[in-house]
């Protein structure tokens, strides 16, 4: 029985991981770590103890967890869009080398976002349980949690892959880190309601995967959240730049590769 | 049986700018074929047709037989391919690059690490297995990217300047596996702008310039079509030259005049030589040799492969 091509490439990827998942598993656990306990814990105990007491009734802690979930895999996704396909297509033009043989660009393409999806939901996984272990979430509103951010990652992950097959020079990548993901990081609803911002921001947050990816796993974790818009734009909103971003992805991978 | 490869009126172009310009040619099975000219006179855009990875702009290409335009997929799985630049995951080991490589043509686990075996030690790297490439040195690397291209038993394969930028010893190491490699039956598509490289592996051979092929034919056929028998290089001082140039004319059957020596095309160096002495000149160096396929080239060309 013939194995898909991406399923190929994916493997491939996952062989090359092999060699460095100790540290990656590591930041891994890690990351979550220090954020809930820099921003939910101490942070938490300073708005808690605030006049409003916490945020939107919630403790700070409870509050952040999920947004801090759907934005690490924001930023997973991010990552695996960008550096490891300039360095196929220029750094070490292993791309090239597949090519050669019966895969194609478009196999390229869907096998790194194959990848990429792996990456993000090992992420989610353990923050999930590093929420748990917290407190922030019960067990099964953490799992919950976890498809939405899953789905913001690839929604991420797709139209960087997009961007950074036309980029030349790789500090279009610099760029993108700067002026796209950190703000969107700091503005979408992880570390405060965007509703406290000048309806201008607010509307701009609406259109970032991560403010979606935010609100629908708040919802997801919390059962006394619901979401901004019913669930379903949101999702919609996510698979639709998922799906676009593949869509503009393959065509710039072959714009790039075949030539 | 039909022919390997078959090229008419191909053309490549990037924009505005021609790199193959309708050139012809015919690869049969089991000849190791070569495309010798300069950088930039189309070669590689010519392989990376030949390898299914770069659409044909104008003309036919026939790839055993069918069109890479319909059937790419098809076509590289039986194909074997060392690309120009150095290609290898660096952060892996030899035998995963080998793997991977091995899983891209859906080949199983087992066959791949059988073959990973025999192959790295057909390349003489089996020591090496377990060690990541980065260390590895160019002529390594090259021997190491050759093992890969053989991963699936390929029917052709292609070579775009094997030993570019590698030493004389490491560049006779790489010829020697392709040398056995000819032996066993394979047929080598090779290009390179090295003449010796050509006159060593290549049974027969297109000689490539701004695009087009200008001459094709076995090394020695094209050098007997295109040069005398021997050529006698005389090195003047650098002003004197010229007037050197005067007193040889009509000396021998063809002279050319580069910047830095004078060569006379002739049939017999030693009688040359000592005509050029007969007629009151001193070279201050004299060499003769056998003519080569940088003769022919500069015949066909009016410039030399290197520059």
């Amino acid at each position: 029985m013939a194995t898909p091509a991406p399923l190929r490439i994916l493997e491939g990827h996952a062989r090359v991981y092999r060699r460095t998942w100790r540290g990656s598993v590591f930041s891994a656990f890690v990351s979550p770590i220090l954020y809930l306990l820099a921003m939910g814990v101490a942070l938490g105990s300073v708005v808690d103890a605030s006049m409003t007491g916490g945020v939107e009734g919630l403790p700070y802690l409870v509050f952040l967890a999920p947004g801090l979930l759907a934005a690490s895999a924001m930023q997973t996704g991010a990552g695996e869009g960008s550096y490891p396909v300039m360095a196929g297509i220029k750094w070490l033009k292993t791309y090239q080398a597949a090519l050669a043989t019966p895969v194609s660009s478009a196999d390229i393409m869907l096998g790194i976002l194959g990848w990429a999806t792996v990456r993000v939901t090992m992420v989610c996984v353990v923050f999930a349980a590093v929420m748990v272990a917290f407190g922030a979430a019960s067990p099964g509103g953490a799992l919950l949690s976890v498809g939405p951010a899953v789905l913001t990652g690839v929604a991420m992950a797709a139209p960087v892959m997009a961007w950074t097959a036309r980029l030349e020079k790789e500090t279009g990548l610099a760029n993108l880190f700067r002026f796209v993901v950190v703000p969107m990081f700091l503005f979408s609803g992880t570390f405060f309601p965007v509703s406290q911002l000048p309806d201008w921001i607010e509307w701009l947050a609406w259109i970032t995967p991560l403010w979606h990816g935010v609100d629908l796993a708040r919802a997801a974790a919390l059962p006394e959240v619901t979401t901004t818009f019913p669930p379903w734009v949101s999702t919609v909103f996510l698979i639709a730049l998922t799906v676009i971003g593949t869509v503009a992805a393959l065509r710039t991978f072959k714009r790039r590769l075949v030539t | 049986m039909p022919p390997l490869v078959e090229a008419h009126d191909l053309t490549k172009r990037f924009g505005d700018f021609t790199a193959v310009d309708g050139v012809e040619f015919t690869i049969e099975t089991g000849e190791a074929f070569g495309f010798l000219g300069p950088n930039g006179a189309g070669k590689t855009s010519t392989m990376r047709m030949i390898g299914a990875v770069s659409p044909v702009t104008e003309g036919t290409l026939r790839v055993f037989g069918v069109d890479p335009a319909v059937e790419g997929a098809s076509i590289r799985a039986r194909l074997g391919v060392v690309p120009q630049e150095d290609t290898l995951d660096t952060e892996l080991t030899l035998e995963e690059n080998l793997y991977i490589y091995g899983r891209y043509f859906d080949l199983p686990a087992k066959v791949i690490r059988q073959r990973i075996d025999e192959l790295l030690s057909f390349v003489q790297l089996a020591e090496r297995r377990t060690d990541k490439v980065e260390p590895l040195s160019g002529g390594m690397k090259r021997r190491l990217t050759i093992a890969r291209s053989l991963i699936n038993q390929p029917e052709l394969m292609i070579l775009d300047e094997p030993t570019t930028g590698l030493d004389p010893q490491a560049r006779h190491l790489v010829w020697d596996r392709l040398y056995r490699l000819k032996q066993q039956g394979a047929t080598l598509i090779i290009t390179t702008h090295y003449m010796d490289e050509a006159e060593q592996l290549c049974d027969r051979l297109v000689v490539m310039d701004k695009a087009k092929i200008v001459a094709e034919g076995s090394p020695r056929s094209l050098i007997e079509e295109y040069c005398t028998r021997e050529v006698v290089e005389l090195r003047f001082p650098p002003d004197n030259q010229d007037r050197a140039l005067e007193s040889l004319d009509g000396l021998a059957k063809r002279i050319e005049a580069l910047p830095d020596r004078v060569l006379l095309y002739t049939d017999d160096g030693d009688a040359s030589v000592t005509e050029v002495h007969e007629r009151g000149l001193h070279p201050t160096a004299t060499v003769t040799r056998r003519s080569t396929l940088e003769d022919v080239f500069l015949r066909l060309t009016g410039h030399t492969l290197v520059d």
